[in-house]
């Protein structure tokens, strides 16, 4: 019993009989087990269609399954009211997705220490001084120190994919997910990408549960997971 | 970053449709305030041109243009009333002073009005202010004019200016061209149409109008030189404005005066018959404020179209701020924020460009069409058009808003 509390406690996501369909007649998921443990770095691969998307979902308690317990950092999702579920992914999580990151209205510093200006846990978590100076070095650190007060719009797509990986591990959330964030980039530059992610998410101490189709990134991870093996994909 | 900074820079990335609804707004705001602050800024201003005058005695006929013929200078009169019959109402035992006041006669568009001391002396106007000379004296001999002040400030007239006068108003070809008037005095500015006219005694008017058979000059005109006081006798005048010695009188002397049985005149009292205006106006003035409050719906549903139709592209946006952390509840208030923001942008454009107009525009209107406005403050009525012009845009966010939401809700982070 005592092993089994101190297994849960070093879990980062327990999914565990999860059904889930966006029409509850309908379900769309069956998940019988999956379990990533803290600090891992995971690969979840399936062709579309899939439901990794719908995956991603449940773990950030955007989706909320019909049936089934869904325990994310230590919090059963299926507990939790809307607005916790909404304050846990603000603070704890840290969201990449495949294209259109960025807010087009704000600035890349502004897009950046916006997950620390919603979230006060956030910015406790920060290494520089003040948010502004954090800003400027995790910037710094993804070489677009040049780029810090244009707008997101003037950016490429590798850049911009690089300001979402800032604004993911700014102020240290314990969960990294990235939705295809290599789909958009060329095969030179996803490399680069890649090597960056890993080695912020690790300098944040962060779980990174890394979605895509792309089999070709999967050495990089310690644990690959095909979502059609652990779910059933109803029709 | 607060969610009202969010919503403001949002509105700001998309400068030109948020400035077009506000622009929209703005002119809907503007036309109803604009409305309103005229119409209480020409009634303030007329009430303010006379005070202290209890009755208006003209020829018998309609009270409204005797009113705006004596006072405002707006319309002619058609008859005129005995010099007889004034001496009699003027040494009436109730009657505390009167003004006569004979017009018909102009100068380069400007009326000329034939008074004497008792205007200078007793007319009154906004409360307790009475006329005060700018420069010169008051008009006494019968070839002396004093003029007002907008008269002066737009003819660029001194102290000793020799004038013209002419029979009739503006445009008028029969001039009075034997007699030169000379300005010895220069009123003080009224903000009133007494700034707007020339004044001269009724001796003045009867020398411009000497040897003249059947409305027609002589054939030789008369050198000013061979008028004598004494050959002038006054036989008519225009009206007259009145004053009682009680509040009380008035009543029965209005009645008096409305029954005299030598002459046919009637008596009104101004305050009755600028009501009178007015609730002849307030057709107009419902019918404006139903345009503008049609204009201000259509601004409004101009917001909700832009704000709604924008919804569509800004679904990727509402998932990016989910996932930040905002909840469902703050992207609403997001939405909500950029109504009321633009609401309350096009409303303080609006008043600001109606004051701007009005304070632009009061000088040439008071001079081109005699309607004194008054500067007025923001009424309750204004405050409660702006008011409900930004809680109606704060309630029209609920539409988008609630699309937003449930978006956010239904979406998850598959909007793509």
């Amino acid at each position: 019993m005592s092993q089994h509390v101190s297994m849960s406690a070093s879990e980062a996501i327990h999914l565990r009989n999860v059904v889930f369909g966006y029409n509850p007649r309908v379900p769309l998921l069956r998940i019988d087990e999956l379990v990533v443990a803290d600090r891992q770095r995971v690969f979840l691969y399936g062709p579309s269609g899939s439901g990794k998307t719908t995956l991603l979902g449940l773990i950030t308690g955007i989706l909320q399954p019909q049936q089934g317990s869904c325990k994310v950092l230590g919090h059963e999702m299926t507990k939790l009211p809307l607005s916790a579920r909404d304050r846990l992914r603000g603070a704890e999580m840290g969201y990449i997705f495949q294209s259109f990151n960025l807010i087009p209205y704000l600035t890349v510093r502004q897009n950046v220490a916006l997950p620390c200006q919603v979230h006060k846990r956030r910015r406790k978590n920060i290494i520089a001084p003040t948010l502004n100076e954090e800003v400027e070095r995790l910037v710094r650190r993804l070489g677009l120190e040049s780029h810090l007060d244009h707008n997101v719009k003037q950016l490429s797509t590798g850049q911009q994919q690089r300001v979402a990986i800032a604004r993911a591990v700014i102020g240290k959330p314990s969960l990294v997910i990235a939705d295809e964030p290599t789909s958009a980039l060329d095969t030179d530059r996803r490399e680069a990408f890649m090597n960056l992610l890993l080695e912020v998410c690790d300098e944040a101490s962060a779980t990174l549960v890394f979605v895509s189709h792309d089999r070709s990134l999967m050495s990089h991870f310690d644990q690959q997971i095909s979502v059609s093996d652990i779910s059933e994909v109803c029709a | 970053m607060t969610i009202l900074r969010l919503a403001w820079l949002s509105l700001r990335s998309r400068k030109f449709t948020s400035g077009l609804t506000i622009f929209s707004i703005g002119l809907s705001v503007m036309l109803l305030v604009g409305v309103d602050r005229i119409r209480q800024g020409a009634q303030l201003g007329f009430e303010g041109t006379l005070s202290q005058t209890d009755l208006v005695v003209g020829a018998r006929g309609g009270s409204l243009p005797l009113l705006l013929y004596s006072v405002f200078h707006i319309g002619t009169a058609n008859n005129e009333i005995s010099w007889d019959s004034y001496q009699h109402f003027a040494h009436h035992p109730a009657v505390l002073w009167t003004i006569p006041l004979s017009m018909g006669d102009s100068h380069r568009g400007f009326r000329v009005v034939a008074t004497d001391d008792n205007f200078y002396e007793h007319y009154r106007y906004r409360g307790n202010r009475s006329l005060q000379l700018a420069q010169g004296s008051r008009a006494e001999g019968i070839f002396d004019a004093v003029i007002g002040s907008a008269v002066a400030a737009q003819l660029h007239y001194h102290l000793g200016q020799k004038i013209i006068l002419s029979h009739g108003l503006q445009g008028s070809f029969l001039k009075h061209t034997a007699d030169p008037y000379t300005v010895v005095g220069i009123l003080a500015r009224t903000a009133t149409p007494v700034d707007r006219a020339i004044y001269i005694t009724l001796l003045g008017d009867e020398a411009m109008h000497y040897g003249w058979q059947n409305g027609a000059p002589p054939l030789e005109p008369i050198p000013a030189s061979q008028i004598h006081p004494s050959d002038l006798h006054i036989k008519t005048i225009s009206a007259f404005l009145l004053r009682t010695r009680s509040r009380i009188g008035t009543l029965f002397l209005q009645r008096e005066i409305n029954t005299y049985k030598p002459e046919p005149l009637t008596a009104i009292i101004p305050a009755f018959t600028l009501e009178d205006l007015w609730n002849v106006l307030s057709a107009a003035d419902i019918a404006l404020s139903l345009v503008s409050g049609a204009v201000l719906i259509v601004g409004l549903l101009v917001m909700l179209t832009a704000l709604y139709t924008s919804l569509n592209e800004r679904r990727r946006e509402i998932a990016v701020l989910r996932t930040v952390g905002l909840n469902a509840r703050q992207i609403f208030t997001l939405f909500i924020l950029e109504s009321t923001v633009i609401s309350a942008v096009g409303a303080a454009f609006g008043l600001t460009v109606v004051y701007i107009v009005l304070f632009a525009v009061r000088i040439p209107v008071e001079n081109n069409y005699g309607i004194p406005l008054a500067m007025v403050g923001v009424s309750w009525r204004v405050a409660i058009y702006l008011g409900s012009v930004v809680v109606a845009g704060a309630l029209l966010g609920f539409i988008p808003a609630v699309r937003a939401y449930r978006n956010a809700l239904i979406d998850g982070l598959n909007a793509g």
